[in-house]
C-alpha cells in the first residue's frame, strides 16, 4: 500500500502543481539546494555510508550542479527512489535532477515529458551466473530463471535478446535491487540481469561472490544520464554543462588540485573559458562567471570522481575513457 | 416598504439555506475544474497527451508464469496492455480469495481455540494472535518469501511430497496439471444437474419434516448424488480428463536438470509466499473478532441449550454460532477488504500482480500515470465494493430477525 500511496501522492503531484514550476533555477535559488533523485543503494553511482553521507558517480553530478549553482558542492538533498517511481518523482516536481544510472532511451526521451541532458556512464547489460551452472555463454540460458528488478529497460532487454535467440526463460521481477540479490543468493533464479555496473556494484552483496561469474555477453546499450523535465531549456542546459564541464576539465588536465594555480598562472585560452577567466559563459547560463571553477574545486574533473568512485568495483574505464584515451566520451567544447 | 421586503429575503431561512447550497457546489465545481485544468496544462507543458491508446499496443516484456498468463495465454510481443492488465487483475484476484478462504478458516479455528478451558491451546491462540497482529505486514512478507527460500531444495532437487504427483523446491509447489478433452462438459452438466436436484430435495424434505416429522437422510442422498451422477457420467463419456504430471530430469546440462517447463502446475513461491502471509495475518484479526462475536452471546444461551440436553458441539453449531455471526460479520467485512487491499504489497516480493506489472512494469514502459493509475484504483473499488455487497446481503441473511 505504501507505493501505491506514493504513486497516488505522485499523481495529486501533477494536478496541484502549478504552471509556475516552469523556472527551476529561481525555484532551486530559492530554496537553497538541489533536490536530487538517486538510487535506493547502488555502489559507486549513488549509495549512503552509515553517517548518511551519499556518494557515487551520479551523486557527484548532482554535488557539481550545486557548485555551479550555488558554489557549495553540500547544498544538496537526496531523495532515494526505486527504479519505478522516478519518473513520476522528476515529472511532478517533486526532485530538481534525477541523477539514477537512467537509460537514455526514445521512448522516454519522448512520451515522458523528459529530457536527457547528457551521458555521464556508458553502460550495457549483462547477466551474472553461478559458476557452478558450467556455463559460459548467454546463449546456452535456454529455460533458465532470470531475477531482475521492475521498472527498468533490463526487462525489455531480456526479453528481446531471449527472444532473438528463439529461446524461453522464466522472469522473476522485484521491486527493489536488494530483494533481487537476496533471491538469487537464495537460488532462486539460475541467472541475475542488470547494467554491468549494476551487476559488478551488487555482487559484494553476496554470500560468495566469486562463486558467481559475469558472462561475456553484452545485450545492450545503456547510456545512463542526469534527466530533468522538459520544457526548462535553462536548467537543462545548467546540468548538461555542469557534466561537460567535469568531462573537459578531465580532457584539460585540470583536476581539483590544480584547478586553483589556474586563477594566478597563464593558461591556454580553452582553460582560462572553462575556469570563467575569459568570456560570460556563466552569466550566460543564468549563473556566476566562476561556475565551473567551483565544480572542478569542490567535486572534481570526471576522471576523479570516476577513480573515487567506480574504480573500486573493479570496472576499468573501457568505453567510458576520453575519447583521446580510446573511449567514446566526447563532450562538446566551451566556447 | 421596499427596505422590509429585502430585509426578509435575506433572513428568509429557505433562500438562505439555497444561497449556501449553491454557493457550496459552485465552489465544488471550481475546485474541480481547477484540479482538471491543471493537470491538463501541466501535462501539455511536459509534452504528455491524455488518452488510453496506449491499451492496444504490444508489451514487450515477459511476465513469470502464474494463474493470468495461462488463463490470458500471454506472449510476450502479441499480448497487449490491455492483457497485462487483466493478467494483474487475475492474478490479485487469486491471492485474495486464496487469501480470504484461507484466512476465514483459520481465524474461526484460533478464535475458537482462544475461548478453550484446555490452557495449552488457550495459550498457543493467544500467542498467534499477538506475534501475528503486531507485526507489519510487509516484514512478515519478506520472511515468509526468504525464509520459504532459504528452507527450500534447490532447483535441480526437490522433496516429493506424494512421490511422483507433488513436489516441491525453490522454484515452486509441482502439482499435476488437468488436461481437459472434448466431452469434459458433459461430467461438468451433470455435475450441475446433481446439484440442482438436491437443492429441490432439500426444501422438499424440509416441508415433509415440518408437516409429518419425519427425517430424511439428505446429506448423504446428495453426495451419492453428486459424486456418483458425475463419476458416472465421466466414464460413460470415456473419461475425457487425463492429468499431465510434472516431469522431473536429474541428469543432462546442469541448467536443464529441474522441473521442466510444460508439464504439470507450478505454483511460484511469491505466490505462496503471498498468500501464507495474507492469511496468517488476517486470521490474527478475523481470530479476535470471531471471539468477540461468541463472547457477546448471552451465557444464559449455552445454559438453556445444555438444559434441553444439548452437546457442547451441538450447542456451539446450532445455538452459538448463529447468532455470534451477527456481531461477526460487519467487522469480517473489514477484514475481506483490508485483506485485498494489503495484496498490493506483493509487488515487494515479485508477484506479478496489478500493481507490480500494470502499474510498475508496464507503466515506466508507457508513462501514463494518471490513466494506469485510475485504472488500478478502479479494480481495487470495484472488488472491494463488490466484497462488501455480497457480506451485506448476508448480513442482512443472518442478522436478528425483529418480531
Amino acid at each position: 500500500m505504501k507505493k501505491l500511496t506514493a504513486a497516488m501522492v505522485a499523481v495529486a503531484g501533477v494536478a496541484f502543481a502549478t504552471s509556475a514550476s516552469a523556472a527551476t533555477l529561481d525555484d532551486v535559488k530559492a530554496k537553497g539546494h538541489i533536490q536530487c533523485g538517486v538510487s535506493q543503494g547502488l555502489p559507486g553511482f549513488s549509495n549512503a555510508d552509515d553517517a548518511g553521507k551519499w556518494t557515487g558517480l551520479d551523486v557527484d553530478l548532482c554535488r557539481a550542479v550545486a557548485a555551479a549553482v550555488f558554489g557549495d558542492a553540500n547544498a544538496v538533498k537526496f531523495t532515494p527512489l526505486s527504479a519505478k517511481q522516478r519518473f513520476t518523482a522528476i515529472a511532478s516536481g517533486e526532485v530538481d535532477i534525477l541523477s539514477r544510472n537512467t537509460t537514455w532511451t526514445m521512448t522516454r526521451d519522448t512520451q515522458l515529458g523528459l529530457n536527457f541532458a547528457g551521458v555521464n556512464y556508458y553502460d550495457g547489460q549483462g547477466m551474472m551466473v553461478p559458476t557452478s551452472l558450467g556455463v559460459t555463454s548467454a546463449t546456452e540460458l535456454d529455460g533458465a530463471n532470470i531475477c531482475t528488478n521492475t521498472g527498468t529497460t533490463t526487462e525489455l532487454n531480456i526479453t528481446d535478446f531471449f527472444r532473438a535467440n528463439g529461446m524461453s526463460f522464466n522472469l522473476v521481477a522485484f521491486e527493489k535491487a536488494d530483494e533481487v540479490v537476496a533471491a538469487y543468493d537464495a537460488g532462486r533464479c539460475d541467472v541475475y540481469t542488470t547494467d554491468r555496473s549494476g551487476l559488478a556494484a551488487q555482487r559484494g552483496k553476496l554470500t560468495a561472490p566469486d562463486a558467481h561469474m559475469v558472462l561475456s555477453e553484452i545485450i545492450s546499450k545503456e547510456p545512463l544520464g542526469p534527466v530533468v523535465r522538459q520544457g526548462d531549456d535553462q536548467w537543462f542546459n545548467i546540468v548538461r554543462w555542469s557534466l561537460n564541464a567535469m568531462i573537459n576539465a578531465e580532457e584539460m588536465g585540470i583536476t581539483s588540485e590544480n584547478v586553483n594555480a589556474t586563477q594566478y598562472n597563464d593558461v591556454t585560452p580553452n582553460v582560462a573559458r572553462l575556469v570563467g577567466k575569459e568570456g560570460n559563459f556563466g552569466e550566460e547560463l543564468g549563473l556566476s562567471n566562476d561556475w565551473a571553477y567551483n565544480i572542478i574545486s569542490q567535486v572534481g574533473n570526471y576522471a576523479e570522481s570516476y577513480e573515487a568512485n567506480v574504480t573500486p568495483l573493479g570496472l576499468a574505464r573501457g568505453v567510458n575513457a576520453l575519447w583521446s584515451d580510446g573511449g567514446i566520451l566526447y563532450a562538446a567544447p566551451i566556447r | 416598504m421596499q427596505q422590509s421586503s429585502l430585509k426578509s429575503i435575506i433572513y428568509d431561512a429557505r433562500l438562505r439555506g439555497y444561497f449556501y447550497q449553491v454557493f457550496i457546489l459552485g465552489c465544488l465545481a471550481f475546485g474541480l475544474w481547477w484540479l482538471i485544468d491543471n493537470t491538463v496544462t501541466n501535462l501539455a507543458d511536459r509534452g504528455k497527451t491524455v488518452g488510453f491508446g496506449f491499451l492496444t499496443e504490444n508489451a514487450g516484456f515477459q511476465i513469470s508464469s502464474t494463474l493470468g498468463t495461462w488463463l490470458f495465454d500471454y506472449k510476450v510481443g502479441q499480448s497487449s496492455y490491455l492483457d497485462v492488465y487483466f493478467i494483474g487483475i487475475a492474478n490479485t484476484f487469486l491471492v485474495a480469495v486464496l487469501g480470504i478462504a484461507g484466512a476465514t478458516v483459520l481465524g474461526f479455528t484460533v478464535g475458537i481455540m482462544r475461548l478453550s478451558k484446555n490452557f495449552i491451546i488457550r495459550s498457543f491462540a493467544t500467542v498467534y494472535i499477538e506475534l501475528l497482529r503486531n507485526i507489519p505486514l510487509l516484514l512478515q512478507l519478506f520472511f515468509w518469501y526468504f525464509a520459504v527460500l532459504r528452507a527450500l531444495p534447490s532447483k535441480r532437487d526437490k522433496i516429493e511430497i506424494i512421490p511422483d504427483v507433488v513436489a516441491m523446491n525453490i522454484t515452486g509447489l509441482y502439482l499435476p496439471a488437468p488436461v481437459i478433452e472434448p466431452g469434459f462438459i458433459y461430467s461438468v452438466i451433470a455435475f450441475v444437474f446433481a446439484i440442482i436436484i438436491t437443492l429441490v430435495m432439500k426444501s422438499w424434505a424440509q416441508k415433509r419434516q415440518f408437516e409429518t416429522g419425519q427425517r430424511f437422510p439428505v446429506l448423504w442422498t446428495a453426495l451419492g448424488l453428486i459424486i456418483g451422477l458425475t463419476m458416472l457420467t465421466f466414464w460413460i463419456t470415456g473419461s475425457p480428463m487425463n492429468w499431465s504430471y510434472p516431469e522431473f530430469k536429474m541428469t543432462g546440462a546442469i541448467l536443464r536438470r529441474g522441473f521442466q517447463s510444460g508439464s504439470g502446475m507450478v505454483l511460484v513461491p511469491e505466490m505462496l509466499a503471498v498468500w501464507l502471509a495474507l492469511t496468517l495475518y488476517t486470521a490474527a484479526f478475523i481470530a479476535e473478532i470471531v471471539r468477540a462475536g461468541i463472547l457477546a452471546v448471552a451465557k444464559g444461551q449455552t445454559e438453556a441449550a445444555y438444559s434441553i440436553g444439548m452437546r457442547p458441539g451441538m450447542t456451539l453449531r446450532l445455538i452459538i454460532i448463529p447468532q455470534a455471526l451477527r456481531v461477526i460479520i460487519p467487522p469480517l467485512t473489514s477484514q475481506y477488504l483490508n485483506l485485498t487491499k494489503n495484496s498490493s504489497l506483493a509487488v515487494a516480493i515479485a508477484y506479478p500482480e496489478l500493481v507490480s506489472i500494470f502499474a510498475g512494469t508496464a507503466l515506466n514502459q508507457v508513462g501514463k500515470e494518471i490513466e494506469m493509475i485510475f485504472m488500478m484504483m478502479m479494480v481495487y473499488l470495484t472488488f472491494s465494493v463488490a466484497t462488501a455487497a455480497f457480506m451485506n446481503w448476508f448480513n442482512a441473511r443472518v442478522k436478528l430477525v425483529e418480531r
